[in-house]
């Protein structure tokens, strides 16, 4: 590769939404030389389209409040499979996380008091489930991410971070021990190629939310991270855990936030009825998400679906007042105005269950260490290479994440790995250097990519991978039927490797990138499938008409995906909090 | 079928710009501008153009549609097409990078000479610092900026001066961070300002107020800050 050109950094971080630019913040802060290689400009990536808030115990709306509620009703939310050790952390640490932001300038929206305004979200209780609905998710109105991305990005434009913005990275490149020493990337502008090397190089490139059909995902969620890891030999875990957001809009797919429902919106069917008050009578509309999607799609499948098709519900907003709506969900108005024709002021809107999050991932320590596991069976850390974000499994959301924790996963995470490489980088970093033959490994797939002759149109095949996942991985599954998802997966792999390439421009060739993408979506998908089948019980997200009880003898674990022999592994959940005794598991009702 | 014409530029190919016709089967749906280019993108995959949240919010697709700037994601053929015929065209007056990509350096060099950033050097109390919800309200119409560039574009000041006159978009941004109250920067703010040229060049002719996709006023945010950099100079 003598013709290739070398960028060195202290740390690199592979993705400019929440967690990367927190992680970036942290270090470009204390003097060290730090990247972040983005393949959008870093105010387009997906965090700026959370919107009802970020879930913290700040104690604004109730002055008693305690994080250890909210660790309660995290590690409830998670079915029990989150790390009780990180759930323990971030909300230990998460009102420092917040009100850094806040002086950063995050515009929080207020109280009478003056302090940021808490609204309610599902899943969240005081005095551990018996006190009642709490009003936790700090909000900027209903533009939270929007508020936090930009804030983070000015926090580090002031910090003079280095950003490359618009390039993509193609591949890790791994040293003759097996630990990450930075990645192959290309600037999609002139489409160079270019050896990012680094001492520290930290995953932070969000989900892979298209690999459905239907999701509330960006564009750009095409599990880069994910793909890139599991290409690289490491595991991913959990990965069978996808959330699917009750209320995407119908059609449409995009996001109409819990918030609408926490400001005391609530789903009606055809006939009008609150139909949550049958499933989950005390937290009503306010359940854990996958209650709530799964409510949706069964008043669906029983025929009290709405619409002439029967196949949506309708989120009643209307009976708060056109002042409220204005003032609390701005966005939500426009966005139903233009996507479902509707005007929440007078109608209500069409929503349809919707992948929204995917909660498995590279798993890592509370430090953002990614980790694989060795032949016994035990952690072994990943030299070099960091994950934080949605991209991580560190895992604070188990089987199915609260509202608004995804938020606080970013900042919380993002900083602490940013902490930890801090630390590493003054102790000093001695990673061997890459021979060529590393580095030439790493552009495989650029190369094969780049060499294609025929083969199918990118966009074609993935439309077929979004097909295959929303009809066998929904929000319910079957054994059989996965069965059948997993051979029509295996029949598209070849397919896919020999994705056309017909135009080989360099200048901004965004075909090129689409095409790299979808092998990522392709293995996100995949590792999906396997570890879905795999897992036979229900749990979550992780719902089985096959497999109905959830089954704490067997599963009360971590899923662990190898890809090199695409086989599904166990790891424990870690109990141990540092504070007090570990919360056991209960039967999971609202 | 929908006529479709669009700007069509690859360095590595083409000594000159050209527009390319197409033509879509919309099946009579009044779908995004987004939606027809992502159609003929499986079509024809040289065609590149930017896009990201597909919902509005993150600022990716800034197009010149039929003549007006917009978001492609929230532009729906009925308010774009005219004669049964759609022309999509990069924003105006910075370079072009590719087809509808353009280069947006200029632009972020003028967001990140406002200093875009809060500025207080006071001591940070324990919690957050506290703030009234009117004096909250007064960031509302200013925070909400996507940085699409839609605004700058549209702006013949901009054209004329990109490197002096810091444009719509910036100057809402200066304002959002002058009219924070946590903010304790505001004369080092105004002294950065005050030129002939970063806030004077605007003219108030308005197309910045007419094109902004989230509905924003930068001529208003700019009245404001001219007035308070008469009033400091007084």
């Amino acid at each position: 590769m003598a013709n290739m050109r070398t960028m060195s950094f202290d740390a690199v971080i592979v993705g400019g939404g929440g967690s990367g630019m927190r992680a970036a913040l942290q270090l470009s802060q204390s003097g060290y030389k730090t990247a972040v290689i983005t393949k959008v400009f870093p105010t387009r990536s997906h965090t700026v389209s959370a919107q009802g808030g970020i879930t913290c115990a700040i104690a604004s709306d109730d002055p008693n409040d305690q994080w250890q509620w909210h660790m309660y009703d995290t590690i409830k939310g998670s079915d029990y499979i989150g790390d009780q050790e990180a759930i323990e952390y971030m909300c230990q640490t998460g009102p420092e996380a917040i009100f850094e932001l806040e002086h950063m300038g995050l515009p929080f929206s207020r109280t009478e008091e003056g302090r940021i305004y808490q609204r309610p979200f599902g899943g969240q209780s005081k005095d551990f489930g018996n006190g009642g609905q709490a009003a936790r998710t700090c909000a900027a109105a209903d533009r939270t991410g929007h508020a936090l991305l930009h804030t983070l990005y000015q926090g580090n434009l002031k910090s003079e971070t280095t950003f490359l913005n618009e390039w993509y990275a193609v591949d890790i490149v791994k040293n003759e021990d097996n630990a990450v020493v930075g990645v192959v990337a290309i600037d999609i502008e002139t489409g160079e190629t270019v050896y990012v090397k680094s001492k520290a190089t930290v995953f932070a490139t969000g989900g892979a939310g298209r690999i459905y059909a239907s999701t509330t995902n960006a564009h750009i969620c095409t599990g880069d991270g994910v793909g890139m890891a599991l290409r690289a030999g490491f595991p991913v875990q959990d990965i069978e855990m996808w959330q699917f957001h009750p209320t995407g809009i119908h059609g449409a797919g995009t996001l109409v936030t819990e918030g609408c429902r926490g400001e005391g919106g609530y789903l009606i069917n055809k006939d009008g009825e609150r139909f949550m008050e049958r499933y989950a009578p005390n937290a009503k509309d306010l359940a854990g998400r996958d209650v709530v999607a799964r409510s949706m799609v069964l008043e669906i499948l029983e025929g009290r679906g709405c619409g002439p098709d029967g196949d949506h519900v309708y989120l009643k907003l209307d009976h708060l007042g056109e002042e409220t709506l204005n003032a609390k969900l701005p966005g939500i108005l426009e966005l139903s105005r233009t996507f479902a024709h509707a005007d929440p002021v007078v109608e209500p809107i069409p929503v349809v269950p919707t992948c929204h999050y995917m909660m498995g991932g590279i798993p890592t320590n509370v430090d953002g260490q990614a980790l694989t596991i060795d032949k016994d069976g035990n952690d072994q850390v990943i030299d070099g290479f960091y994950a934080c974000g949605e991209a991580a499994c560190v895992s604070v959301h188990g089987a199915n994440r609260l509202g608004g924790n995804s938020l606080l996963d970013l900042v919380v995470f993002g900083r602490a790995s940013g902490m930890f490489i801090e630390k590493q980088l003054r102790e000093g970093i001695n990673l061997k250097e890459a021979s060529e033959a590393d580095i030439e490994r790493a552009m495989t797939g650029l190369n094969r990519i780049n060499n294609s002759a025929d083969g199918e149109q990118a966009s074609v095949l993935r439309a077929e991978l979004q097909t295959i996942m929303q009809n066998y991985f929904g929000v319910f599954r079957r054994g059989d039927f996965m069965q059948q998802g997993i051979e029509k997966l295996n029949a598209l792999r070849p397919r896919i490797e020999n994705v056309a390439l017909d135009d080989k421009s360099n200048a901004f060739n965004t075909a090129r990138i689409e095409a790299l993408e979808l092998q990522n979506l392709f293995a996100t998908a995949e590792a999906t499938a396997i570890a879905a089948e795999g897992r036979t019980e229900s749990r979550g997200a992780h719902a089985r008409e096959d497999f109905q009880e959830r089954d704490d003898e067997n599963w009360l674990c971590h899923s662990v995906y190898f890809p090199d022999s695409k086989t599904l592994g166990k790891r424990g959940v870690n109990f141990n909090l540092k504070t007090r005794e570990a919360f056991e598991p209960k039967i999971r009702t609202y | 079928m929908l006529n479709v014409s669009i700007y069509r530029y690859n360095p590595d190919v083409d000594a000159e710009p050209y527009m390319q016709d197409y033509q879509v089967d919309t099946q009579g749906k009044d779908v995004m501008v987004l939606d027809v280019l992502e159609k003929l993108k499986t079509e024809d995959p040289s065609l590149s153009f930017r896009r990201s949240c597909r919902e509005g919010v993150c600022g990716s697709d800034g197009l010149n549609i039929s003549g007006k700037n917009g978001l492609a994601c929230i532009t729906p053929l009925s308010s774009a097409v005219k004669g049964n015929k759609l022309v999509i065209r990069p924003l105006p007056g910075l370079p072009v990078i590719r087809d509808l990509v353009i280069d947006m350096s200029q632009f972020y060099a003028q967001y990140e000479k406002i200093q875009p950033y809060m500025i207080n050097n006071s001591p940070a109390p324990a919690i957050e610092r506290l703030q009234s919800p009117e004096e909250r309200a007064k960031l509302d119409g200013l925070y909400e900026c996507i940085l699409c560039a839609c605004c700058s574009t549209a702006c013949p000041s901009f054209w004329w001066n990109p490197e002096k006159f810091i444009g719509p978009s910036g100057l809402l941004q200066a304002y959002r961070f002058l009219a924070d109250s946590r903010d304790t920067a505001t004369e080092e703010r105004l002294a950065n300002l005050d030129d002939p040229f970063s806030v004077f060049r605007c003219h108030g002719i308005m197309n910045c107020v007419q094109v902004c996709p989230k509905g924003l006023n930068p001529t208003k945010a700019i009245g404001h800050i001219r007035n308070m950099l008469i009033r400091s100079a007084t």
